[in-house]
C-alpha cells in the first residue's frame, strides 16, 4: 500500500485541507476538491485578462481567446480526439446530454423507433431519453443489472471481465434492434462504481445495427482512468470539468466531427453566427455553432490545469491508486461490520471505480452522513439521482464513500471509525 | 454539539405514540421521495380537542424522533392551537440545530399535521 501514502502527499497542493485541517473528504463522485493551481489559473484571468473572447481585436481579449482555445486542445489530446473542433465546452455533463437529446434525438428518433438505455444510469441521461420517447412515441429500453451489480448481459463476473464483441453480441441481440437508434450508457456507475464493458457492448451494438449512434456518459470515468475516444468506437462522449479537479460550470462533449456538422445548434445567440440576415443565419462550423453566448471563459481556461496535473500524475497511476483504496476500503468494512453492512456494486475491485455506496444496519443514510459529518467525515446520503437503479436495488436511499488522488488509508480508517460511533449512538 | 441529543435519541429508541387509532377523526400521510422518509399521523378530535394523536412511519432519527415529539405535543390541544404551529415551534421544540437539509426530516410530521 506504499503508494497510498506517497499519493498521500497530494493533499498539500489542494487549499481546503490548509483550511480544514480534520476534513476527511469523501465524496469526489460528487465533486472533486480543486488543487492550487486551478484555483490560481482562475484569479489569473479574472485579474490580468478578465475580457470577452473572440469578439476583441485588443491584446487581453486576444490573450483569453489564446487561453480558452488551448483548454480545448489540451481535452481533445486527453481523450484522443481526431481534432479540437470536436470538443464542444457546455455547463456540465447534464447540458452535454440534453444538447444530444435535442439537437440529434430529436432529429432522427421517430414513432416505433427505439432508445435504449440501463438501469444504472444518473437521471441526466436516464430522464432526456425517457422524456424524449415519450414525446415521439418512441420505445425506451432498459437494460437491467444482475445481483452482484454488473449489467444483465447474462455474463457472470468471470466472463464479464473476458466478455469479448461474440458473446457481448449474442445477448445484446435480443435488446438491441434494427429500430434502435440511440445506445445511450454510462462508463463507471455513479453508485455501484461498476466498470461497464462499453468498447465490447458499443462494438456488439454496432454490428447489430451499424447506424446506431452511441453515447457514452463518462463524467466517472475521464475522471479516473485513461480514456481514449478513438480506441472505444463510440459516436459521442460526455463528462464535467468539476469531477477532474476542474472549476464548476464547465462540460464537455465530445462528438464525431461529421454527427456535429449535421447537427442543428442546441442554442441560438452571440458567437455561434457567421452571417445574420432578417429572413435567414449562418452558423459556424462545430464547435462554436453549439457555443452560444458568452461561455464561463475564466473556467474554461482553469481547467487546462486539471488536466495538467492529472497528467503529471498518470491516468495509469490514478486507476492504481483508487483501485488499492477500493481493495482496502472493502476488505476492512467486511472485516469490522460483516452482514451488518451491505455493500452494493461488485466485489472484485478490478471491476469498479472508487465509489463505493452500501446500507448498514438498520440505520438511516442521512443519520449515518450525520454523524459522520459531526467527526468531519464528507459523504453522501440518498439515491445519488439514479433513483431507478435504487428502486432496483429495492433500498430508498444509500450512504456512498467516495475517493480520489487525495484520499488514502487514513482517510478510510477515519470512515471504519465514523461508522462504529454511529452504531454506538444509533444502536 | 450533536443533533443525537438525548432527547432526540430517547424519542428515536422508543416512539412515544407508535402506532395506528382505531376509526381516528382525520389522518395524513406524508412522504420525502430523496430518502424514502414516511410519516402517517393520525388524530382523535373531540369537542375541537386532540384527545388521542398516533404516528406511522418509516424514516431517519430526526424524523422519527419529531413525529414521537409532536403527537405528545398535540394531545389536549384545540384544532386552533394546531394552526398556529410552525417551522420557529418545531426547531424549538427539538432543542437541536439542523442545517438545509436534515430540517426536512424534522418538519415531515408538522406537514402531516398541515394536511389533517
Amino acid at each position: 500500500m506504499t503508494s497510498c501514502y506517497k499519493m498521500n502527499k497530494l493533499k498539500k497542493d489542494f487549499p481546503i485541507f490548509n483550511n480544514n485541517p480534520k476534513l476527511t473528504y469523501l465524496d469526489s463522485t460528487a465533486t472533486s476538491l480543486k488543487p492550487k493551481s486551478v484555483i490560481d489559473k482562475l484569479v489569473e484571468y479574472y485579474s490580468q485578462y478578465s475580457a470577452n473572447i473572440f469578439r476583441g481585436v485588443y491584446k487581453i481579449s486576444e490573450k483569453a481567446t489564446e487561453e480558452y482555445e488551448e483548454t480545448r486542445k489540451i481535452v481533445a489530446d486527453f481523450i484522443n480526439a481526431r481534432k479540437d473542433a470536436e470538443i464542444v465546452f457546455t455547463r456540465n455533463t447534464t447540458e452535454s446530454l440534453n444538447l444530444i437529446a435535442y439537437s440529434l434525438g430529436r432529429e432522427i428518433v421517430d414513432k416505433d423507433d427505439e432508445i435504449v438505455t440501463t438501469i444504472m444510469e444518473h437521471h441526466s441521461n436516464f430522464v432526456p431519453w425517457q422524456v424524449l420517447c415519450l414525446e415521439v412515441g418512441a420505445s425506451f429500453k432498459v437494460i437491467d443489472i444482475n445481483d452482484k451489480g454488473y449489467l444483465d448481459l447474462e455474463l457472470d463476473d468471470i466472463k464479464y471481465k473476458k466478455s469479448n464483441i461474440k458473446n457481448t453480441y449474442q445477448i445484446l441481440k435480443k435488446i438491441v434492434t434494427e429500430k434502435t437508434k440511440i445506445l445511450t450508457l454510462t462508463y463507471i456507475s455513479n453508485v455501484l462504481g461498476t466498470i461497464n464493458p462499453v468498447k465490447e457492448i458499443i462494438a456488439a451494438a454496432k454490428k447489430i445495427n451499424p447506424k446506431i449512434i452511441t453515447i457514452i456518459d463518462a463524467a466517472q470515468a475521464v475522471p479516473h482512468l485513461k480514456v481514449d475516444v478513438q480506441d472505444l468506437g463510440c459516436d459521442f462522449l460526455v463528462f464535467s470539468s468539476h469531477k477532474m479537479l476542474g472549476p464548476t460550470g464547465v462540460g464537455v462533449l465530445w462528438g464525431k466531427e461529421n454527427l456535429l456538422k449535421e447537427m442543428f445548434p442546441f442554442m441560438y445567440g452571440g458567437e455561434m453566427i457567421n452571417e445574420v440576415y432578417i429572413d435567414r443565419t449562418i452558423f459556424k462550423d462545430p464547435p462554436h455553432k453549439f457555443e452560444a453566448g458568452t461561455p464561463a471563459i475564466g473556467e474554461v481556461i482553469a481547467f487546462k490545469e486539471a488536466i495538467k496535473y492529472l497528467k503529471t500524475i498518470g491516468m495509469d497511476k490514478v486507476r492504481e491508486h483508487e483501485k488499492k483504496l477500493a481493495l482496502f476500503c472493502l476488505k476492512i468494512l467486511r472485516r469490522e461490520f460483516g452482514n451488518r453492512l451491505k455493500i452494493f456494486g461488485p466485489i472484485d475491485e478490478n471491476d469498479r471505480g472508487g465509489a463505493i455506496a452500501f446500507s448498514f444496519g438498520k440505520y438511516h443514510p442521512h443519520d449515518i452522513a450525520s454523524i459522520l459529518d459531526e467527526e468531519k467525515i464528507a459523504v453522501r446520503a440518498g439515491h445519488h439521482c439514479a433513483m431507478p437503479l435504487h428502486n432496483r436495488l429495492g433500498v430508498n436511499a444509500t450512504v456512498r464513500a467516495s475517493f480520489y488522488i487525495y484520499n488514502d488509508e487514513n482517510d478510510i480508517e477515519r470512515l471504519i471509525k465514523g461508522l462504529k460511533k454511529v452504531e454506538k449512538i444509533l444502536a | 454539539m450533536s443533533i443525537y441529543s438525548e432527547l432526540i435519541l430517547d424519542h428515536y429508541q422508543h416512539p412515544r405514540n407508535f402506532g395506528k387509532i382505531d376509526r381516528p377523526t382525520k389522518t395524513a400521510k406524508v412522504s420525502n421521495p430523496l430518502c424514502g422518509d414516511e410519516v402517517e399521523l393520525c388524530v382523535k378530535i373531540a369537542k375541537g380537542k386532540v384527545v388521542e394523536a398516533k404516528f406511522k412511519g418509516k424514516g431517519c432519527a430526526i424524523s422519527i424522533a419529531s413525529s414521537s415529539m409532536l403527537t405528545q405535543y398535540i394531545k389536549n390541544k384545540s384544532e386552533l392551537e394546531l394552526k398556529n404551529l410552525d417551522k420557529e415551534f418545531m426547531i424549538k421544540m427539538l432543542g437541536i440545530e439542523l442545517g438545509v437539509n436534515r430540517i426536512k426530516c424534522a418538519l415531515l410530521p408538522l406537514e402531516a399535521l398541515k394536511k389533517l
